[in-house]
């Protein structure tokens, strides 16, 4: 596999900044009851971590170790507050339902763990193509459980009915548990387990 | 020059935050437009869909309510409605913002503990109504609520038949109660209980309640009750207080006194 295709692709799954290096849970939890929020949210994360770690990388060679860590902050908040502005602009409805949490990817360690691990030691492209395979990473754990908690905790794909509730004259009676944050870590939980028996060098040694 | 040096710390700071202010402010300044204009269709959605009168897919909505929708600004204490010769600029039916108007102490007086029963803290002056018209003449009335629940405070819209009694429909418009329990505010099912529950009975008293649990249609009163959220007792209880509220002596009591005695004027 080429040097590059490798940066990209590791985070997905041999690295997976959610799974495998367990940072950034916090939004997972939050964002993740319907698909569709899912979506945007990782949207927003590719978008943050692609642009953070290209700019971070491009003045690498300039920034003094004295505020190194400012400049990093600067710039992810002006690149979240960026994407915030256009998920109000042109998707208003789901902007309502995200309402925080965009603004918190600057507090997202995916980011910031990130610019500090990568871009501050590569070449601008790798540490773009590793922004964006990073933010694939979140997204792909992301939307595995937006999937599972909006199917099975309310019945829906993409707000379009799959299983019909009970309370609609359906036969599905939904879990109200995964309409709540807390299973967002059991099923993330349960997708760390699947990664790791599927390959076994990611467990830590006791 | 090394990386370190104090002037280099500085130009490099400067520089970054001159390219991201520059950045951030661009990008504000162009979607600001885009971002007003969806805050105000949203609203006039909200209003459509309390008065029945929003449908799928639809696209005309804002000439539904340019025709059908005849919005009022009353003054809450006295229920009159203020002449347009007093609107300022944060005071016409388009500019209208309850949350500004709720904040400011210019047009709110704060709420003495025992009657702020929607925790609301502040009573705005004024507040704008609409009138759902059909043909000329008024068909329902909408009035905007807004009152805390378990985690956020839920603004909404009540609709009012024109019998000034019977309840038509009560709609949510921004809230942050938990998704699956307290945001069950937003089930189509549950909302539509709110259809014919009676507000008010005979003599004039404020009679509608939201339950803790399930209405039991056979008993006396079932009329005016509508089921609690399963799961959800703060949020219901904030529902069934905020409710109380607007339509009490502190809310739109005496708008609705005024309206019911044009009413019985124009009969006669």
């Amino acid at each position: 596999m080429s040097k590059n295709k490798k940066i990209l692709l590791d985070p997905i799954f041999d690295n997976n900044p959610i799974a495998k290096q367990i940072l950034g849970i916090c939004s997972a939890l939050a964002v993740t009851s319907k698909l569709e929020t899912s979506i945007v949210m990782s949207l927003a994360v590719i978008f943050v971590v692609a642009f953070s770690n290209l700019s971070v990388s491009l003045i690498r060679h300039h920034i003094p170790s004295s505020i190194r860590i400012i400049v990093e902050m600067t710039i992810i908040a002006s690149l979240v507050i960026i994407a915030d502005q256009v998920i109000r602009a042109f998707a208003y409805d789901i902007s309502k339902q995200l309402s925080v949490y965009v603004g918190l990817i600057i507090t997202n360690c995916i980011v910031m763990g990130r610019a500090e691990g990568f871009a501050l030691k590569n070449p601008p492209w790798a540490s773009f193509l590793d922004g964006i395979g990073n933010g694939l990473g979140y997204s792909f754990i992301l939307l595995t459980v937006g999937l599972v908690r909006e199917l099975f905790g309310s019945g829906k794909i993409l707000g379009i009915t799959v299983l019909r509730l009970n309370t609609e004259g359906g036969i599905y009676n939904p879990n109200g548990l995964l309409l709540l944050p807390p299973s967002a870590f059991l099923l993330i939980g349960m997708i760390i387990w699947a990664i790791r028996r599927w390959k076994p060098e990611q467990v830590e040694e006791e | 020059m090394s990386h370190d040096s104090t002037f280099k710390t500085i130009m490099v700071a400067l520089g970054v935050c001159l390219v991201c202010s520059i950045l951030v402010s661009t990008t504000a300044v162009t979607l600001n437009e885009k971002q007003e204009q969806n805050k105000k269709r949203d609203e006039i959605k909200n209003i459509l869909a309390a008065g029945d009168l929003l449908q799928d897919n639809r696209e005309d909505f804002l000439q539904i309510f340019q025709e059908r929708i005849q919005p009022q600004i009353i003054e809450l204490a006295s229920g009159t409605p203020l002449p347009e010769s007093e609107y300022d600029k944060n005071f016409t039916p388009e500019n209208f913002n309850i949350k500004e108007i709720a904040k400011s102490s210019q047009y709110s007086t704060p709420l003495e503990a025992d009657q702020d029963i929607a925790q609301i803290k502040r009573k705005p002056k004024y507040m704008i109504v609409y009138f759902v018209k059909k043909e000329g003449t008024v068909e329902k009335i909408i009035v905007p609520v807004y009152g805390r629940g378990l985690w956020s405070t839920l603004y909404g819209f009540l609709a009012l038949d024109k019998n000034l009694k019977t309840v038509r429909a009560l709609t949510f418009y921004e809230h942050g109660e938990t998704p699956g329990l307290g945001g069950e505010v937003d089930n189509k099912s549950w909302k539509a209980q709110w259809d014919g529950k009676k507000a008010f009975n005979d003599t004039g008293e404020l009679v509608l309640q939201v339950l803790k649990g399930k209405v039991d249609p056979s008993k006396p009163g079932a009329e005016s009750q509508v089921d609690g959220l399963t799961g959800a007792t703060i949020t219901t209880r904030g529902v069934d207080q905020l409710i109380k509220f607007w339509l009490g002596e502190n809310g739109y009591g005496p708008f609705l006194a005024v309206l019911e005695k044009e009413g019985a004027n124009e009969q006669e």
